[in-house]
């Protein structure tokens, strides 16, 4: 029964930057479909840990296995992870000097090598899906910054990911924009898309979420569905920062 | 909870801004008499160029000699130019010791380059098919100056000179020192140890010593290094140099654009699963180049330059060819004219590249403005 695997699998997952540990002994396991939302303080890891699972990020002791590929040195395999894992940024990274559309057409014509033709029909349809349809010809300065995070989400998913990884993604977002992207989010996560997101915003948390997972200090301090998490945490750590960002 | 109704929002209408003086009078004393300094510095400058504008003009033009008449040129006494010296001279500063008879082949060999670079200057152009334009462009530049083929009489690379060596040794040594400049800025930015330390030695080294040593090395100590029987003629080991020194400083060029960029263009490009060529290609170089155009036009205006280097092992570019045309005992006293009619050659060329520059800068920046 390969479904029941998990799609993403951590295993006593260690990393340091220089001396400072920065992930420790995490294990993790996504099931495919399953939404996760990775909340904690700042510098507690979690955009590390969803930065190692597309190897932006080398993690030094332990395993990550990602739909059945493990991740090592093997340029190849990692090459094959990343097609199929798309990643949104905090800070967008969209091509600044490409249209819309030529950010789109870019990974899916020279990286799955798919004709020009058949790369346009799927961004157009990719645009479409984030309600941005009419801006294909315009450069990413000119987009507001609530349209260049749904660009950037039409981006990665040109490549038709089989996970999404969401680094803060409205982080950087002005409060009148982050609904929008959100939104895109919300309807990413009904349309059955595996889900990693690292976020702030306990709402998206409470509306998608399967499983929430609370770091602290490069550690997993707990993990439980959205309902039992913000009604009834159970770790001390998690209570404090619970009560600092509910209020 | 409020319940009385909410107040409308209405904006209020956009105005013209408002009327500001406008008119020559206005201009100027905004631009040159805004401050009791800047109006010093106006009366200054007006004054001096009142004092020296008219003898100028009048050296320049009214009281020159324009034919080649040195009779007329000794008469003046040096109170007007002697233009006649140009007149009598030209075809030996525009084409060195190039045969006379057979000038019109390096006249139409530049031709040939400079039509070749025009097309290159739009960027609509730049498609594969640029390359095999080059390649034909250079190959019947060769083919007119060399001769040997077609009835062409022969003509060895010593004999070259003048406006086509200064256009060749310019064109190839910043067209061929682009890419290798670009690879050796990569290559000292990789990942790899070795690879980045060969690149910065090299960069360093070749950074330390004047482009004088490297033509030099090239001209005398290259061949001492060749096995017996293998010769390169003394223009291609040249131009290798210039190639090889001007290389270095676009590398460190690239590698400021290259600097320029967030680290978030490269995990983008990475996790769509770009390999690490297509993202220097398709994402990095791109942005990093559009950046430098500037300094990669500094750097062309001074190779143009310092082709002139190349007459220290006797090859007779613009301006060695214009020492040429002074060796004629009868005309040297007029220096002055000749190295003004270089200097206007060398000023036309380097202005229209520099406004070009301006030009691509604006064409290709576009995506960096709102």
């Amino acid at each position: 029964m390969p479904d029941t695997d998990p799609i993403i699998r951590l295993s006593r997952v260690n990393k340091w930057f220089g001396h400072f540990h920065v992930l420790k002994d995490i294990d993790l396991d996504v099931a495919r479909g399953e939404r996760i939302v990775i909340a904690g303080p700042s510098g507690s890891g979690k955009s590390t840990l969803i930065r190692c699972v597309n190897r932006l990020e080398e993690h030094q002791e332990g395993t990550i296995v990602v739909d059945g590929v493990t991740l090592t040195d093997d340029v190849k395999a990692i090459e094959k992870i990343r097609r199929e894992v798309g990643m949104v940024f905090q800070q967008f990274n969209l091509f600044p000097h490409l249209t819309v559309l030529e950010n789109l057409l870019l990974a899916p014509h020279w990286v799955l090598g798919l004709p020009r033709a058949e790369a346009e029909e799927r961004a157009v349809q990719q645009l479409k899906r984030v309600h941005i349809a009419e801006q294909a010809s315009k450069y990413p300065g000119q987009l507001s910054g609530g349209q260049q995070q749904r660009v950037a989400i039409a981006r990665a998913m040109c490549m038709r990911p089989r996970i999404m990884l969401f680094d803060e993604p409205t982080s950087a977002l002005d409060p009148e924009m982050v609904k929008e992207v959100l939104d895109v989010m919300i309807e990413l996560a009904e349309g059955g898309m595996t889900m990693l997101v690292v976020t702030h915003e306990m709402e998206f948390a409470k509306a998608v979420a399967d499983r929430v997972v609370f770091m602290d200090q490069g550690q997993i301090v707990e993990q439980a569905p959205p309902g039992e998490f913000f009604a009834n945490a159970r770790h001390e750590r998690s209570r404090a920062f619970l009560s600092k960002i509910l209020g | 909870m409020r319940t009385d109704p909410p107040i409308p929002f209405e904006p209020l209408p956009s105005r013209a801004p408002p009327r500001a003086a406008t008119g020559a009078v206005a201009w100027v004393r905004a631009n040159l008499f805004d401050s009791p300094a800047n109006a010093a510095m106006t009366l200054l400058f007006g004054g001096l160029l009142a004092l020296a504008l008219p003898p100028a003009v009048g050296w320049l033009f009214a009281n020159a000699v324009w034919h080649a008449d040195y009779a007329a040129c000794r008469a003046l006494e040096r109170s007007g130019a002697c233009w006649g010296f140009v007149a009598e001279k030209w075809r030996l500063i525009l084409f060195g010791r190039y045969p006379y008879a057979e000038q019109w082949r390096p006249l139409a060999a530049t031709a040939i380059v400079v039509a070749a670079l025009v097309v290159t200057a739009f960027p609509a152009c730049w498609r594969r098919w640029l390359a095999g334009l080059w390649g034909a462009a250079l190959a019947g530049f060769f083919l007119l100056m060399s001769g040997g083929v077609f009835g062409l009489a022969r003509i060895d690379t010593s004999m070259w000179g003048g406006l086509p060596l200064t256009v060749l040794l310019t064109v190839i040594g910043m067209g061929a020192s682009i890419p290798v400049g670009i690879l050796l800025a990569l290559a000292r930015r990789s990942d790899l140890p070795l690879l980045r330390a060969l690149a910065t030695l090299y960069i360093e080294l070749v950074r330390g010593v004047p482009l004088i040593t490297v033509l030099f090395t090239a001209s005398f100590v290259f061949p001492l290094l060749l096995p017996q029987g293998v010769r390169f003629d003394v223009l291609t080991r040249i131009t290798l140099g210039i190639v090889l020194f001007q290389a270095a400083y676009m590398a460190e060029v690239v590698r400021g654009g290259l600097q320029a960029l967030p680290k978030g263009q490269y995990e983008a490009a990475a996790a769509l699963g770009l390999s690490w060529w297509r993202t220097q290609q398709k994402v990095i170089l791109p942005q990093a180049l559009t950046l430098v155009i500037p300094s990669f036009v500094n750097s062309l205006l001074s190779t143009f330059m310092d082709t002139s280097l190349v007459t220290v092992v006797s090859m007779y570019d613009l301006t060695g060819s214009l020492r040429l045309a002074l060796g004629d005992a009868q005309w040297r006293n007029f220096f002055l004219e000749g190295y003004l009619f270089v200097a206007l050659i060398y000023f036309a060329c380097c202005f229209a590249m520099s406004r070009y520059s301006h030009w691509l800068e604006h064409r290709l920046g576009r995506w960096t403005r709102r």
